[in-house]
């Protein structure tokens, strides 16, 4: 029998190159996935030539598009900074990435504080809009950067918090050990708890992608692009489209893995053991996925000020007292019911 | 467009501690270039914005870049030419800027106009408004942020569209009144056209109803957003879906019936706060009273000639006359001067959106950025319109 013999930087280095191919190929399914599922739910067909069969290629061809455009830096912005911002926030986006467990061995490293790093690493991104408005020496840019900042400051303590719970719920940080405390996943199970967790990491993480209907940053009636305005060709691929469409596949994968029981079954019956994880990760997270492209062309957009309010007063209260709740749940629940 | 980045702008924290501690520190105003190449301004409108954060504290408009100078040019070309002139001044409601022109000549020659022509104008008049609120439908919950409705409505609007380019031939510009009447007779086939179209509208009104109308946050952005007092509303001389919003129950239609409007069986919607909700409120509701009107007219339609005893040459006799008439977007006059030639001696024009938009620096004083953008959109101005 053939047997591999490789070193630890010979399997880091494979499982690097993995996510690198992956994380692009899973953003164009997703960006696709966008283009069709919004297009039907408004009475058009989307894009239907590009690659001939329902226009498959449509991103591809986009994409080339992008990397032909003129790299334009205004005159007046911070060249450093401004080729660094995209970086900044795309980096980030991958690297959540590494931590997310597909299947039960599938995952590229196994943490132990795996949601610790997971928030920590996305929250990185915020630190490179600022960027982005800053340097472009645009008053749309500077006013979209800022808005970004607060509200994805606003907006990480909800998704920190109602993750906590989970958290708690599991006992562990770790989040294959999340996976695995979830017999019953925690939206059904600890009754209420659970769901009303999911909700808040779910409203939370959708205004965290910055997405409708709490897409202000990039509010393209109201200020253009916001803080990617002067962004052309790749480096506006890579500060908006890309991390978008990525984050908002990973939020999904997040919310899947923390509270809709990763890659276990949707409820313990034996049948459904024959299903491997990874088909039962990937329908999850795609369900999730086309949750939050439904949301898009059915919503306006809030205020600012409004925004900030509902996370405030409303989020982070309720998740704060769902930790209470599952604070208490795990220490009196009595043990035929955990 | 530069953002100060000098020296003297950077500050320590504990120094900016102590300032707000003392109430000394100080926010500073930025001058806001809105347009005039802008998503929301839908044209070359220019808002000069001052803004102290996201607050709007001084917002003065500037208009102008789309002048074309019509009012010169109609002095150079005989009444035929000019009714495909001036349905160019606001390109949403082309049929709906001839009327009055035809009107002016009308009561200076003192033609008669035939029932049927009186009802066919009435018939598309209608529906060249329903058109445009469409427009202003798609265009208001685009600002907004909600991307769909502009789908449904040019789903609609294609329909409607189609029964306009059956009669007249053109999709935005139609040049299709005359003098005494209208330039041919309906094709086959229109009518059953036309009440497809309007009917279709009538029962997805709905729809948008509770797509737009009923969503929480649609209302949360729009409740008390961009007040404007019915006072003010009269001192500027606003009108249209705008002043109705306002609490003004004017309508030139029904308060001085012009063609056959008195015939026909309409409510005029009035608004009670005006706030951007209730502009928009009013603008959906008359889309369904144009299809109600469209559909009697076409119940009703008398037959006969579509055209006058109208000369061969059209000269005005010397006089003056005013001619108003309901826009879809306000009131329409036109001030007609003739010294007997073929061509007007002087032809002012009172376009809606002109003063409507007047309004907006007092209006727009002391909002949000976003809400700029939502009172922008419910001001529905066309910059044909305002600049002409």
């Amino acid at each position: 029998m053939f047997e591999l013999n490789l070193s630890d930087w010979q399997i880091l280095l494979v499982k690097l190159g993995l996510v690198l191919a992956i994380v692009p190929a899973i953003t164009l399914v997703a960006g696709y996935a966008e283009h069709k599922v919004m297009a039907h739910l408004q009475h058009r067909l989307g894009p239907m030539y590009p690659g001939g069969f329902h226009g498959w290629a449509t991103l591809l061809a986009d994409g080339l598009k992008f990397i032909y455009k003129e790299d334009i830096i205004p005159a007046a912005a911070d060249r450093k900074v401004f080729s660094l911002a995209p970086l900044a926030i795309f980096v980030p986006t991958v690297l959540t990435v590494l931590v997310l467990p597909l299947d039960e061995t599938l995952v590229v490293e196994e943490l132990d504080l795996g949601l610790f790093y997971l928030l920590a690493v996305s929250s990185i991104s915020t630190i490179g809009m600022l960027m982005a408005g800053w340097s472009s020496s645009n008053k749309y840019a500077l006013i979209g950067a800022l808005r970004a900042a607060a509200q994805l400051i606003a907006y990480e303590l909800p998704i920190v918090l109602s993750a906590a719970v989970a958290a708690m719920l599991a006992g562990t940080l770790s989040l294959n050990g999340i996976v695995e405390a979830q017999e019953w996943p925690f939206v059904l199970w600890p009754p209420g708890i659970g769901l009303i967790a999911f909700l808040v990491f779910f409203g939370a993480g959708v205004a965290e992608l910055t997405r409708p209907p709490f897409d202000m940053p990039v509010a393209e009636s109201e200020i253009i692009t916001g803080a990617f305005t002067e962004y052309s060709g790749m480096r506006f691929i890579f500060s908006t489209f890309f991390p978008e469409v990525a984050n908002m596949v990973i939020i999904s994968g997040v919310a899947t893995t923390l509270f809709l029981g990763g890659y276990q079954p949707i409820v313990p019956l034996g049948f459904l053991d024959a299903v491997p994880g990874l088909v039962w990760f990937t329908l999850k997270t795609a369900f999730m996925v086309f949750m939050l492209l439904w949301i898009r062309p059915t919503f306006p957009r809030l205020r600012e000020d409004q925004l900030q309010k509902f996370a405030w007063k409303f989020l982070i209260p309720t998740s704060l007292v769902l930790i209470l709740a599952a604070g208490a749940w795990v220490l009196y629940a009595p043990e035929g019911l955990k | 467009m530069d953002v100060a980045r000098t020296e003297e702008n950077i500050r320590l924290p504990d120094e900016v501690a102590q300032e707000v501690a003392e109430g000394r520190l100080q926010t500073e105003q930025m001058v806001l270039n809105v347009g005039p190449q802008h998503p929301a301004t839908h044209g070359v409108f220019r808002l000069l914005a001052t803004i102290d954060g996201e607050v709007l504290v001084d917002a003065e408009p500037v208009i102008g870049y789309m002048h074309r100078g019509y009012e010169k040019l109609v002095e150079a070309r005989d009444y035929r030419q000019i009714t495909n002139l001036v349905s160019r001044m606001d390109w949403l409601s082309g049929i709906n800027n001839e009327m009055p022109l035809a009107l002016a000549v009308e009561t200076l020659m003192e033609l008669e106009v035939p029932p049927r022509a009186q009802y066919l104008r009435v018939v598309l008049l209608e529906m060249n408004r329903i058109l445009n609120h469409l427009m202003f439908f798609a265009s208001f919950a685009a600002e907004l942020g909600a991307i769909t409705p502009t789908f449904y409505a040019f789903r609609e609007r294609e329909d409607i569209q189609a029964a306009m380019e059956m009669a007249t031939g053109g999709r935005m510009h139609f040049g299709y009144m005359r003098p005494g009447g209208l330039k041919e007779d309906v094709p086959k086939g229109f009518f059953d056209q036309a009440l497809f179209g309007v009917r279709q509208v009538m029962d997805r009104i709905d729809d948008y109803y509770n797509l737009i109308i009923g969503n929480e946050i649609y209302k949360q952005r729009t409740i008390g957003v961009g007040v404007l007092d019915k006072e003010l509303a009269y001192n500027y001389g606003v009108s249209g879906p705008i002043a109705r919003g306002s609490n003004i129950d004017f309508d030139v239609r029904k308060d001085e019936p012009y063609l056959a409007y008195a015939d026909f069986d309409f409510e005029v919607p009035v608004g009670l706060n005006g706030d951007c909700f209730d502009r928009f409120w009013v603008l959906l509701h008359e889309v369904y009273e144009s299809a109600r009107i469209v559909e009697q007219a076409i119940e009703g339609m008398p037959s006969g000639p579509i055209l006058g005893k109208v000369p061969r040459v059209i000269q005005a006799p010397e006089g003056e006359v005013y001619v108003r008439c309901e826009n879809p977007l306000g009131e329409l006059g036109m001030y007609l001067v003739s010294d007997g030639d073929r061509r007007p001696y002087r032809l002012k024009i009172r376009t809606p959106s002109y003063n409507n938009v007047s309004v907006l620096p007092v209006v727009l004083r002391n909002t949000f950025v976003s809400d700029m953008i939502a009172i922008l959109g419910s001001f529905f101005f066309v910059l044909g319109d305002i600049d002409r």
